[in-house]
């Protein structure tokens, strides 16, 4: 019986985390829809929104170490430190200026290149946001905290021991990590749904040549989309960060996210979801129930393996479109 | 001017075909030949071994094994670093279980039993493409990773769980462990090389090789004109696996000496073959190398301005050219998506017009 709570606890935390993968992979998929770029980078963006994001609310001189460098001089922080909402804003802000900066300076010189190349260019912008990012403000471990309630939630555990004598340990921050993802979730079906320019992203998305051809502009789409998923990265960013603190492990979520997309398939955003839910839950069951006899730290190849198994049968995952081939 | 193919008169198949048609080039490559076999050895020094030419021979090889699978059969992979613990761990075992062999035995074996395994990691490919394929073959990365963590019976139970080469000889010359001269590794690794690029040029301009190419291109068609992707995948595969298997053996056994598999092997190794095949030039030979020692220079360069002219604190130079590499990579991406082989093309054109070009 106690067996049976264990796995029920690894179960619902295991969701908790597929959240946390989810929210990731929903970036890949927005820009992967909408301009066929698989954007390798997404993980880095969550990382340099969120080093952004500690930065500003601290108050943190840019680039400091290399004007200290250069100049000689010993600058490190000003006077002042900002309010979360404020920061998150001004963050927000940054992201959208990346996307714009992101379009005009790559994406827009390789239109109508294959994809590979896209996916390439992808991982070396990965890598010059990750050595920006440790530029402007530093390389050493942050602590998040914008105000979400962390710890063990007292009164699930409370209810829970009440009801089944076995209290569950589930974190108050992964609660909160939910309700955000079904919220940001929410927003974007309503906003490609019901607005105007949710419209026009889901006609390019659809067909990049006949939505230009009724008049609407690529480029706008492509930096509102980047922007987008920059927000999606802000979020996950704040939602990791909190979790396990500002470092360079934050970028290597994006590998997490990889298996949860191809499960889901690349284009759908139900399937990001659904990706992330099986993934979390079953990395979390395999880890207790397998991980014992064979040493542990399964977490890092089954999330793979099971994306593997899903696809030889499935080969463009649970939601995605159907693979046509012509010759 | 020099350089034109006037004078040369091709009155064979055999000179048809051959890999350098024009004369100036054939030469130039017997003198490359000979100068990497017969000048350098003798002047070799211990920091250029280990920071220039080792890495780039290595490298080299590990660029050739990928370009098979990436540039010729158009099946990405990211799962290089796995395949390179694969033969760094199985050189490790036999240079343990049968001392008495030759070193050069075991990593051509340990080369096989790596394409043993890319093979049967890339029985996938057959059902799945494109950035699929690429993930799947992430899984492993990460599952060869941890497995050469996790079994005790890899690393030869070992307290630390590193792998460390014991000293092994070749013709009375130590090639690995602490004793090893710069010369010798070099040697070895240059044999090597040269190995992995004659079986590549050759295979590659040979039937298997437009197999691979016509796969690439597109293949259901292929498959239509009686291309069999199961045969031709699965060789692409296991030659790549091979080539990388080697180059992994020699990394371990001639280069580190000693490793540990998260760091010597991770993801970061395959994104660097990757880039130094996708710079270099997709689908070339010469491109494995260009890529190769663009990629290996590159960081000596840099840190050389930024910490030896500039004077920056290592840390914050080892961001900055983080941010650079970065930048390259998307560079070269947008002005030769074909890379340095493409580059090298075009010099060519040109000089053998110059100075005439009408």
């Amino acid at each position: 019986m106690d067996q049976l709570f264990y796995a029920s606890e690894v179960f619902i935390n295991g969701l908790m985390t597929g959240v946390m993968y989810s929210l990731v992979a929903l970036g890949f998929v927005l820009i992967f829809k909408a301009s066929g770029v698989f954007n390798y980078a997404q993980g880095v963006m969550a990382l340099f929104a969120a080093l952004t994001l500690v930065g500003i609310m601290e108050g943190q001189v840019p680039f400091s170490h290399l004007i200290n460098a250069t100049f000689g001089t010993h600058l490190s922080n000003f006077s002042w430190t900002v309010g979360p909402v404020v920061a998150i804003l001004l963050t927000a802000g940054v992201m959208v200026l990346l996307a714009i900066v992101i379009e005009k300076l790559v994406l827009q010189h390789l239109v109508g290149q294959e994809p590979i190349i896209l996916f390439m260019a992808t991982i070396g912008l990965a890598y010059f946001l990750e050595g920006l990012g440790d530029v402007m403000w530093g390389a050493d471990i942050k602590t998040l905290d914008v105000g979400l309630p962390q710890g063990i939630s007292d009164t699930i555990e409370q209810a829970t021991a009440n009801w089944f004598g076995y209290g569950f340990f589930i974190d108050r921050l992964d609660i909160w990590a939910t309700i955000i993802a079904a919220l940001l979730v929410a927003a974007l079906v309503a906003f490609s749904q019901y607005t105007k320019q949710g419209r026009a992203m889901r006609a390019v998305a659809d067909d990049h040549q006949a939505a230009l051809s009724v008049g609407i502009s690529l480029q706008f789409i492509w930096i509102m989309v980047w922007s987008i998923a920059g927000f999606v990265a802000l979020v996950a960013g704040i939602m990791w960060g909190t979790k396990s603190g500002v470092q360079f492990s934050l970028s290597l979520i994006a590998l997490k996210a990889l298996p949860v997309l191809m499960l889901g398939g690349f284009t759908s955003i139900p399937g990001a979801i659904v990706g992330g839910l099986i993934i979390g839950v079953g990395e979390k069951l395999f880890e207790f129930f397998v991980g014992p006899m064979v040493g542990g730290a399964t977490e890092n190849w089954f999330a793979y393996v099971l994306a593997l198994i899903f696809l030889v049968f499935r080969p463009q995952g649970l939601f995605g479109e159907r693979i046509i081939e012509r010759v | 001017m020099f350089y034109r193919e006037a004078g040369n008169f091709k009155t064979s198949y055999r000179d048809d075909g051959q890999t350098f048609p024009i004369k100036l080039d054939r030469m130039g490559y017997y003198v490359i030949l000979g100068v990497a076999a017969m000048v350098v050895p003798f002047v070799i020094n211990d920091y250029w071994a280990s920071a220039v030419l080792l890495p780039f021979l290595i490298y080299a090889i590990a660029a050739i094994g990928l370009n098979i699978l990436t540039g010729y059969a158009g099946q990405v992979s990211l799962g290089t670093g796995g395949f390179m613990a694969v033969g760094a761990y199985s050189v490790y075992k036999l240079m343990t279980a049968f001392p008495d062999l030759s070193i050069l035995i075991h990593v051509l074996l340990a080369g096989g039993i790596t394409a043993m395994v890319g093979i049967a990691f890339g029985l996938p490919s057959l059902r799945i493409k494109g950035f699929y394929l690429a993930v799947a073959t992430l899984a492993a990365q990460f599952f060869l990773v941890w497995l050469f963590n996790k079994v005790p019976w890899f690393y030869n139970y070992s307290a630390s769980g590193q792998i460390t080469a014991p000293e092994r000889t070749v013709l009375g010359w130590a090639v690995t462990g602490p004793a090893a001269s710069p010369a010798a590794k070099y040697l070895v690794c240059l044999a090597f090389v040269i190995f992995a690029a004659w079986v590549a040029r050759n295979l590659t301009r040979g039937m298997i090789g437009r197999k691979w190419m016509a796969i690439r291109d597109m293949d259901i068609a292929a498959e239509i004109i009686g291309v069999n992707p199961l045969t031709a995948k699965l060789s692409a595969f296991g030659v790549s696996s091979f080539f990388v298997g080697i180059a992994g053996a020699l990394l371990f056994a001639v280069y580190l000496g000693a490793a540990e598999v998260g760091e010597a092997f991770g993801i970061n190794k395959s994104f660097l073959v990757l880039f130094m095949v996708i710079i270099g030039g997709l689908g070339s030979i010469f491109g494995s190398f260009a890529g190769a020692a663009f990629l290996v220079l590159l960081p000596v360069f840099l840190k050389n301005v930024l910490v030896g002219v500039l004077g920056w604190p290592t840390d914050l130079a080892a961001h900055i050219e983080l941010m650079i590499v970065g930048a390259l990579i998307i560079f070269f991406l947008i002005v030769e998506p074909h890379g340095l082989a493409r580059l090298w093309q075009l010099v060519k054109e040109k000089l053998r017009l110059w100075p005439f070009p009408h």
